[in-house]
């Protein structure tokens, strides 16, 4: 395999784990929240903050960690998604910031501030809005290019019915990831009020997000017919995805094996995510940067690929004992240790 | 005066930079000063020092996160700000950006573990061990980003053919000439920032609440850090102004305004310049720029004048430069001083005056890192890679540049301002002492409990179960 698919396929795979990752993080911001509103926080606030804390870091990382190595494999994304994305990336950064740092003021400081709680969920769901804006840039048609100067076409981005059908099952995806993740969360530590609670989230937001799902498809469909002939050539990809949503909804209606249902959610997003990446393939930003023209040079490639098998070695054990430590340990879940 | 895009982009990194590198600095150190802290404790089976690693980490959390979303910014904003730069550098900095982003990683995982794990080791050792990789990933980033700087400074490991970087070599990218003078400052001064802010902390709350066991041990233990920190800047900083003599002349020249290449040059210590850039009501030190530059008082130095107008830096990094030292031997001496007086008994080491001068030094030592990158890369103007790319090809064209830097210098205000609120709520009502109080006794009805036959006793969350 040439270096430099495997870079993107590494890189697609982080996206891959960023997207499941802030999904639960970003969810739990506007869960928090809107359970605050009803009256009903006393049920999930501690579950949540149990998983959250020791991990909100690493989640920000996933996400620097797949920039860094986009402009690093492909340094033309930085001239072309770097002068087309300045204003919505600012505003991302300003997101970002503001959630990451109320979370930590919540969490590690002030207790019980509803401003802080507000701002906490309401950019968990303005900041997936943002970040998919790249995403749809990438399929072409939102970018100009005059003597060298890349500008973004905000009529047409904001007038584009796939525009919005991607901020729609980006919001969706993260709500129904976060709800599902919760549910399996809150039956690890034992805790009836907010598995129901969480589950019906779950079940509730099922919906939206397949129809979503639909949506964006069919206008991918008018938008980029190359991307959507790709992605109706690995139907079976697709058929697996919908396969396993039709396991998640069993068996969530059911209420038992949250482990597996969550894990079938993952599978789900993994084989649509895939779907979607490889009928992008070659282009990174369609029609100026492919694979292969955007690529690094050859050494630099060879070097990123083997540091990024040494950190690995390294992240594997590591987050491994995150895991053993405050996700599968039974006692800290429940709220012992 | 029009104020351009380049400016605009200049003045937004300059804020985004300048705000990052304060909670940086704090990134670097604090868990040095943390794991001593912690091993001390250990070792000497002192509860105050274990109590001040976790008073010391539940202020770094707060910290951390600020400089986590701030690091966040700026590696999205080096993309967005400066897309020709990365399009350009992306093929030759690529791999110590990628492992910085590691080194981060690595980090956070373990800072996540060390702070959610203090009940849960049987053996002590095994907590501070989490300190290690949290030490390490801190000042592994910190060196990993200082050698992309370094090659902006001193690049290396490319050939320029027709505009791209072709023939690249990484590693040689990375290990660039400036790199180890640049890591080593670096490094030093900021655990002896850290060093300086924790032992004002101390010293300022003797002050104001008057002397305890629990301070006067956090205060030593800080001082005796900060004395070897600001020994081994002093020394790095000699080590960086003898790679610029030979790499960099034109930087130290602006910085020393050494106009003319002579022998014997003189050191300028503040002063202003006339209109005929003639150098009025400052302090000489006769040869002492030849000595620090080249460690011979009759040494040749390359003068300003020797560079044609358009790539010379602005001559006011001098004052940066100057304040930078000045800063960084007050510091030296105050540290010193402590320790004199601290053995020779007819001294008190807690006296006013010098405990006042302690908490003073923790804005010194950060306005002197700031002073310092200030110095560094104004001092790289007008250059982005010296000698290879100028910062006005390197800027975004968009004009919205403007009203995000106000958008931006918004947010750090904002995020300035509640992180010190919440610092200052967080112990300004919990004082250590109170705290020891609660923790020892927490600890005997632990013990009663198990005693008395139910080990699974009365026991608070997060408290000590014995």
């Amino acid at each position: 395999m040439s270096y430099e698919i495997l870079g993107i396929s590494v890189l697609w795979i982080f996206l891959y784990g960023y997207l499941i990752v802030a999904s639960i993080d970003f969810g739990a911001g506007f869960f928090a929240f809107y359970a605050r509103l009803t009256g009903k926080d006393h049920l999930i606030n501690r579950l949540i903050s149990r998983y959250l804390s020791p991990v909100w870091e690493i989640t920000n990382v996933f996400f620097v960690f797949f920039f860094v190595g986009l402009i690093g494999f492909f340094p033309d994304a930085a001239h072309y998604y770097g002068s087309s994305l300045l204003v919505p990336g600012s505003i991302a950064i300003v997101l970002l910031a503001i959630r990451g740092s109320f979370y930590a003021f919540e969490n590690y400081g002030s207790k019980k501030n509803i401003v802080f709680l507000f701002l906490y969920g309401a950019t968990g769901l303005l900041i997936p809005a943002s970040l998919s804006v790249a995403l749809v840039l990438s399929e072409g048609g939102f970018i100009r290019e005059t003597n060298g100067v890349v500008t973004l076409d905000y009529l047409e981005l904001f007038t584009s019915p796939l525009a919005w059908s991607i901020v729609g099952l980006a919001l969706t995806s993260v709500l129904f990831i976060s709800a599902s993740f919760l549910a399996f969360y809150a039956s690890r530590a034992e805790d009836r009020p907010a598995l129901e609670l969480m589950r019906g989230y779950a079940l509730f937001w099922s919906t939206p997000t397949i129809i979503a799902a639909f949506t964006a498809f069919l206008y991918l469909s008018q938008h980029n017919e190359r991307h959507f002939q790709n992605m109706m050539n690995l139907w079976w990809l697709l058929g697996l995805s919908v396969v396993f949503f039709l396991i998640v909804l069993w068996l969530l209606y059911k209420g038992r094996r949250y482990g597996w249902m969550f894990i079938a959610v993952m599978l789900q997003f993994l084989c649509a995510f895939f779907a979607y990446g490889i009928g992008h393939y070659p282009y990174i930003l369609d029609p100026y940067i492919t694979v292969q023209g955007g690529a690094t040079q050859e050494a630099m490639g060879i070097a990123l690929v083997v540091v990024f098998i040494a950190g690995l070695l390294l992240l594997i054990p590591s987050l491994a004992l995150v895991f053993r430590l405050f996700l599968f340990d039974a006692d800290y879940v429940k709220g012992k240790k | 005066m029009v104020i351009d895009t380049v400016l605009w982009s200049r003045l937004v990194t300059a804020l985004t930079l300048s705000f990052h590198v304060i909670f940086a600095t704090i990134g670097v150190a604090i868990p040095l000063m943390i794991s001593i802290a912690e091993f001390v404790g250990i070792r000497r089976k002192d509860p105050h020092y274990t109590l001040m690693a976790r008073r010391w980490s539940r202020g770094f959390v707060i910290s951390v996160a600020v400089g986590v979303v701030t690091g966040t910014a700026i590696a999205l904003q080096l993309s967005l700000v400066w897309p020709n730069f990365m399009q350009l550098a992306g093929n030759v900095i690529a791999l110590p950006l990628f492992m910085e982003v590691f080194a981060f990683f690595f980090e956070a995982i373990f800072l996540g573990i060390y702070l959610y794990t203090w009940e849960r080791f049987r053996n002590p050792y095994l907590h501070w061990l989490l300190t290690i990789p949290v030490v390490l990933g801190a000042s592994m980033s910190a060196f990993f980003i200082t050698t992309v700087n370094g090659f902006m400074n001193q690049p290396d490991g490319f050939v320029m053919e027709a505009g791209h970087f072709s023939a690249v070599h990484p590693l040689q990218a990375m290990f660039n000439d400036a790199t180890p003078s640049k890591v080593f400052h670096v490094l030093t001064s900021a655990y002896m920032t850290g060093a300086a802010l924790l032992a004002a902390v101390a010293a300022f709350s003797m002050l104001r609440k008057g002397i305890t066991d629990y301070k006067k041990k956090a205060l030593k233990l800080m001082m005796a850090v900060l004395l070897l920190f600001s020994f081994l800047t002093a020394l790095a900083g000699d080590t960086s102004a003898k790679f610029l003599a030979e790499h960099q002349p034109e930087k130290l020249a602006a910085a020393e305004w050494h106009f003319e290449t002579e022998k014997g040059a003189d050191l300028i210590f503040l002063g202003w310049l006339n209109a005929e850039r003639d150098i009025i009501g400052a302090i000489h030190i006769p040869k002492a720029l030849s000595f620090l530059a080249f460690s011979d008082f009759n040494a040749e130095v390359t003068g300003l004048n020797e560079f044609p107008a358009d790539e010379q830096p602005p001559l006011i990094v001098h004052y940066m430069f100057d304040f930078m030292v000045g800063i960084g031997f007050a510091l030296l001496a105050v540290s010193a001083l402590y320790f004199l007086f601290l053995f020779w008994k007819k001294r008190n080491e807690l006296n006013k005056w010098m405990l006042r001068v302690i908490a003073l030094g923790a804005p010194l030592a950060f306005l002197g890192v700031e002073m310092g990158w200030f110095y560094a890369e104004i001092g790289r103007q007008p250059w982005m890679i010296r000698g290879y790319l100028r910062v006005e090809d390197a800027a975004t064209t968009s004009p919205s540049i403007m009203p995000l830097f106000f958008v931006f210098l918004l947010l750090y205000i904002l995020l300035g301002t509640m992180c010190v609120i919440v610092l200052r709520r967080l112990f300004r009502d919990n004082p250590a002492e109170v705290e020891f109080e609660k923790i020892a006794k927490t600890k005997q009805a632990a013990l009663a409990a198990q005693t008395s036959s139910s080990p699974d006793g009365s026991k608070e969350e997060g408290e000590p179960n014995a």
